[in-house]
C-alpha cells in the first residue's frame, strides 16, 4: 500500500476512534440518550435582558418562575460577567437579583431556566391562598358597562367557573354588545385586557389574578409573555385565557410571574428589556435528573455547545445538520455519480425544504427557476457583462417570488407564501449557471443536473429532517469527527460510480459477445 | 431496463473511472499552475509558436477599448479572419469572418456586419462577456481555417475535429468529432456530436459512439464509418505529442483541426479531457497509461513518443 494512503487511513481511523469514544463516553458515563423518542422534554428558556446603564449602581431584579402548570425547574443559569447575583425568594414571586456598583453603556444579562414537565404529576393544588379581590378603578360610564356585563354573566351562571366562561364569552362575543365595546376601547390591543378582566370578576366577589407566562414552542427568539387569568373557585384555581372562554392551561404553558409585581425593575439604567427564547431538547427522565450534578463537573459538557446562549444553540441546530448534507452531496458525486448543478446548491436548497416542507420546496424551486431561465434567455440577447446580468436575475427572482407570494395568497394557497426561505442569490445563481449550460452543453445536460440536484437536494432534506438524525448531530457534535473520516476516505475513493457502470456497458457487453 | 455491469468487469476492460481520472492522473500529473496555459489561448498559441507547433496564425491582438477603436485599419485589410476571446469556453464569442464585399464583412451565412459591427463584438470580448466568471479579456484576430473537405460527407454542417488524449507526451488514444444535427453542428459530445474512435497507428475509423452508446453510422448522412481514414495522421500524432513540451501537462487532450492547405493545426489543448473515447474506442485508457507510467521516458523526443504510441497502441483490424 501507499504511504499517503496508509497515512489517511490511520488518519481516518484516528477520527473515527475519537469521535465513537467521546460519544459513547456521554452516553454511558453521563447519561446522554443515544435515540430520540420516550423522552422527556427539557426546555431552556432564557431571558436576555439589556439596558443602557448610566454610570450608577446598578441593581437589575427579574421576575422568575417557581414551577406551577406541572413544569420543574431542574437548573438555573446567570450569565453576566462583573454582577453579582443573588435568588430572592418571597411568597408570591420568585425574583433574581443582580447589582453592580458602577456600570456605563448597554449591558446585558443572561438569565438561563431549564425547566420540565413532569407529565405524572397531580393537577397543581392549591399552594397560594386566594388573594383579596382586586382594587377595582373604574368610574363613570365604563363602572356602568361594567356592572351590566356582570350581571348579565351572573344571570346565566351558577358558581365562579360558570360566571368567568359566561363573563369571557361576552367580552370575546365576535359582535360585541355596547357596554364591551366601552371596555374594549380600555385596552391597547384589540379586546379586554386581562387586568380589566380581573376587576370585572372583583365587582363580581370572584378573586382572581392575572398570571404571566411563555407558550414554549421550539427555536423561537424574542418571544414575549402572554397574560392568563387565574381564578380561585372554592377550592381550587382555575386557568382562562382572557381570548378564550375555554378553561385550563395548555400543556405548554409555563408560568413565569404570578401576582401583580413586575416582570423587570432596573434601576441605575434606562431603556430596559427583556427578551425570550425557548428552545426544546428530548432528554431521558434519568439524564434530567443527572444533568445538574454529574454534568457540571464534566469538562467536555462545559465546552460544549449547551455552555451557548440559547439562541445561537438553535442556530446551531440547523449549522450542525449541513455536514450530513455535504456527506451526501459528495457521496452521490463520487459514489453513484450523479451530476449536479453547483457543488454545494442542494444543500442551500435543502436547507430551505426545511422550512417549507419538500413537495412545496420542490414545485416553487421548479416554478421560480424554469421562470427565470424563460426570462434570462431574454436576456441573453441583451448582451450584458456578467455582473450586470446576475444582478438582473436577482431583481427578476424577487419579482417572481413577490408575484407568486401575492398570487398565491390571494388563491389561498398559504404555503406558497414559504418562497421567501429560499435564498434568492442561490436562485440566481442557480438561473445563471443552468442557462450558460443551456447554450453550452444544451437542454439534455440542463436536465440531468437539475433534477440530479433536486435529487441531491431531497435526499439530504429527507436525511436532515430525520429526528434520529437531527438527534444525534445536535446532542453528539464529536460525531462531526467522524463525518470528517468519512469525508476522507470517499475522497480518496478512485473507484468507479454506479453511474459509470452503466455508461461503459457497452464496453463490456461488446467484448462478452465477442468472446461468444 | 437498464443495463449495467460489475465493476471487476471494467476493471477488467482497463475502462478508467472519472474519479480515478480526477485523483490519479490529473491530480498527480497535471500541475494547477499549467493550467492558464491551456485556459487562455492567447498563451498557448504563444508558447505553441515559439515550439513550432502549427497553429492557426495569429495575426493582431486588441487588448484594450482605444486599440479595438483603432483597428478598423488592420481589419480593412484582411479578406477572411477568425474573432475570438482568449479565456473563452464553450465556442462562445467566436466571429468568423469568410468574405469581404466592398466595405461589408460576410460571415458564413451569408450575413452582412459593417466595421462597426465587429467593433462592438470586439468590445463586448474584452468587457469580459465570454469569458469565465466575467473577467476582463482580450480578443486575438486569426487567419481562418479553411477546413479540409474530407469529411464533408460524415458531419452534418459544423466543424470536425480529432481529439488526441496525450500522457507524458505519448499519444494514447485519438477519437474524431462529428456534428450532428442534434448536435446543432457543434462538434460537442454533451450536445449529441458523434465520437469515432481511430486506430493510433492509421488514423482509421473504429467504433462510433453517440451520447454514450456505440452506433454504427451518422445518425444524419447515414454513412458507416469503417471505411473512414483521416489524413495527415503522423502529422497529427506529432502535433499532439509537441503539445506536452508547451504545457508541461501530463494528462491532456488536443484538439486538432484540418486546414485545405496548412494541414493539421493545433486548435485548443484540454487540461481535462472527458472520458467518452473509450467508448469510442471499445477500449479502456488504463491499461496504456499504466504501461506508459512504467515505460515511458521523460526524455524521450517526439519522433520517438509517436513511433512508441503507433508500435504499442494499434488496434488490429477486426
Amino acid at each position: 500500500m501507499h504511504r499517503e494512503k496508509l497515512q489517511l487511513y490511520l488518519i481516518a481511523l484516528l477520527l473515527i476512534a475519537l469521535g465513537t469514544g467521546l460519544t459513547l463516553y456521554k452516553h454511558f458515563t453521563l447519561d446522554f440518550p443515544l435515540l430520540p423518542g420516550e423522552r422527556q422534554q427539557l426546555w431552556t428558556i432564557e431571558a436576555q435582558i439589556s439596558f443602557q446603564a448610566q454610570n450608577k449602581p446598578v441593581m437589575v431584579s427579574l421576575a422568575r418562575p417557581s414551577g406551577g402548570n406541572g413544569y420543574q425547574t431542574v437548573q438555573e443559569d446567570f450569565a453576566s460577567s462583573g454582577y453579582g447575583f443573588a435568588l430572592k425568594e418571597n411568597e408570591t414571586q420568585n425574583r433574581a437579583q443582580w447589582t453592580k456598583r458602577l456600570a456605563d453603556g448597554k449591558q446585558t444579562i443572561y438569565y438561563r431556566l431549564q425547566a420540565s414537565r413532569l407529565d405524572h404529576q397531580p393537577p397543581v393544588t392549591p399552594l397560594t391562598t386566594a388573594p383579596e379581590l382586586a382594587a377595582v378603578d373604574l368610574d363613570g360610564p365604563v363602572m356602568t358597562a361594567a356592572r351590566a356585563i356582570v350581571d348579565e354573566a351572573q344571570q346565566q351562571s351558577a358558581d365562579n367557573q360558570s360566571l368567568t366562561v359566561q363573563l369571557l364569552q361576552l367580552l370575546n362575543n365576535p359582535a360585541p354588545s355596547q357596554d364591551v365595546q366601552v371596555l374594549q376601547n380600555l385596552s391597547s390591543g384589540s379586546g379586554v385586557d386581562a387586568e380589566t378582566i380581573v376587576q370585572l370578576l372583583a365587582l363580581a366577589k370572584i378573586p382572581a389574578r392575572v398570571i404571566k407566562g411563555i407558550e414554549l414552542e421550539d427555536r423561537r427568539r424574542n418571544q414575549a409573555l402572554v397574560s392568563r387569568i387565574e381564578v380561585f373557585s372554592e377550592n381550587k384555581q382555575l386557568y382562562f385565557d382572557p381570548a378564550h372562554s375555554v378553561e385550563g392551561l395548555s400543556e405548554n404553558f409555563l408560568i413565569w410571574q404570578q401576582g401583580g409585581t413586575s416582570l423587570l425593575d432596573v434601576s441605575g439604567g434606562q431603556d430596559s428589556q427583556v427578551r425570550f427564547s425557548t428552545l426544546v431538547n428530548d432528554t431521558s427522565a434519568r439524564t434530567l435528573a443527572l444533568r445538574s450534578a454529574k454534568a457540571e463537573q464534566a469538562t467536555l459538557i462545559d465546552f460544549s455547545i449547551y455552555s451557548l446562549p440559547v439562541a445561537d444553540q438553535n442556530a446551531f441546530k440547523t449549522i450542525l445538520l449541513v455536514p450530513i448534507g455535504t456527506l451526501i452531496v459528495v457521496f452521490l458525486r463520487v459514489i453513484v455519480g450523479i451530476r449536479t448543478s453547483g457543488t454545494f446548491m442542494p444543500i442551500l436548497m435543502a436547507l430551505a425544504f426545511i422550512q417549507t416542507t419538500l413537495l412545496t420546496g420542490l414545485a416553487i424551486f421548479i416554478v421560480v427557476v424554469s421562470i427565470g431561465l424563460w426570462i434570462r434567455s431574454a436576456l441573453s440577447n441583451l448582451n450584458l457583462l456578467l455582473v450586470a446580468r446576475i444582478s438582473s436575475v436577482v431583481i427578476v427572482v424577487i419579482g417572481i417570488m413577490a408575484t407568486l407570494s401575492i398570487i398565491s395568497f390571494k388563491l389561498g394557497l398559504e404555503q406558497v407564501l414559504t418562497v421567501t426561505f429560499f435564498p434568492m442569490i442561490i436562485l440566481a445563481w442557480t438561473i445563471e449557471r443552468m442557462s450558460i449550460l443551456w447554450e453550452e452543453e444544451g437542454a439534455r445536460e440542463v436536465l440531468t443536473q437539475g433534477s440530479g440536484s433536486l435529487l441531491v437536494a431531497s435526499l439530504a432534506y429527507l436525511l436532515m429532517t430525520n429526528p434520529l438524525v437531527e438527534h444525534l448531530t445536535f446532542n453528539f457534535p464529536e460525531l462531526l469527527l467522524v463525518m470528517l473520516a468519512i469525508n476522507l476516505l470517499l475522497g480518496q475513493y478512485t473507484g468507479y460510480r454506479l453511474t459509470e457502470l452503466v455508461r461503459f456497458e457497452p464496453l463490456v457487453r461488446h467484448k462478452g459477445q465477442s468472446h461468444d | 431496463m437498464i443495463n449495467w455491469c460489475w465493476p471487476n468487469q471494467l476493471r477488467a476492460q482497463g475502462i478508467m473511472g472519472m474519479n480515478e481520472r480526477n485523483s490519479w492522473f490529473i491530480g498527480r500529473y497535471n500541475d494547477r499552475r499549467n493550467y492558464p496555459l491551456v485556459d487562455n489561448k492567447l498563451k498557448t498559441k504563444r508558447l505553441a509558436e515559439d515550439a513550432h507547433i502549427a497553429v492557426p496564425e495569429l495575426i493582431g491582438v486588441i487588448r484594450t477599448q482605444h486599440e479595438a477603436s483603432k483597428a478598423g485599419s488592420l481589419l480593412n485589410s484582411l479578406n477572411d479572419f477568425v474573432i475570438k476571446p482568449a479565456q473563452g469556453s464553450g465556442g462562445k464569442g467566436i466571429l468568423v469572418i469568410v468574405e469581404r464585399d466592398g466595405e461589408y464583412f460576410l460571415k458564413p451565412s451569408g450575413e452582412r456586419l459593417t466595421l462597426l459591427d465587429i467593433q462592438r463584438d470586439v468590445s463586448n470580448i474584452l468587457g469580459g462577456l465570454y469569458s469565465l466568471g466575467g473577467k476582463p479579456d482580450v480578443a486575438m484576430i486569426e487567419a481562418r481555417v479553411e477546413f479540409d473537405p474530407v469529411f464533408a460527407d460524415y458531419s452534418y454542417e459544423g466543424v470536425p475535429d480529432v481529439r488526441v488524449i496525450t500522457f507524458l507526451g505519448y499519444p494514447v488514444m485519438a477519437m474524431l468529432r462529428l456534428a450532428t444535427h442534434t448536435s446543432d453542428g457543434k462538434a460537442n459530445l454533451h450536445q449529441g456530436a458523434v465520437g469515432v474512435g481511430l486506430d493510433l497507428a492509421t488514423g482509421r475509423g473504429l467504433n462510433a459512439v453517440q451520447f454514450d452508446r456505440p452506433i454504427r453510422h451518422h445518425p444524419d448522412t447515414d454513412i458507416t464509418f469503417d471505411q473512414l481514414t483521416v489524413p495527415h495522421w503522423e502529422e497529427i500524432l506529432h502535433l499532439a505529442a509537441a503539445c506536452y513540451e508547451v504545457t508541461e501537462l501530463g494528462y491532456m487532450g488536443c484538439d486538432i483541426v484540418l486546414d485545405k492547405n496548412k494541414g493539421p493545426l493545433i486548435l485548443e489543448m484540454n487540461a481535462r479531457p472527458g472520458l467518452a473515447i473509450q467508448i469510442a474506442n471499445d477500449c479502456g485508457l488504463n491499461p496504456r497509461l499504466k504501461q506508459l507510467e512504467k515505460e515511458g521516458r521523460r526524455r524521450a523526443s517526439v519522433k520517438e513518443r509517436v513511433a512508441y504510441a503507433v508500435r504499442e497502441f494499434s488496434t488490429p483490424p477486426s
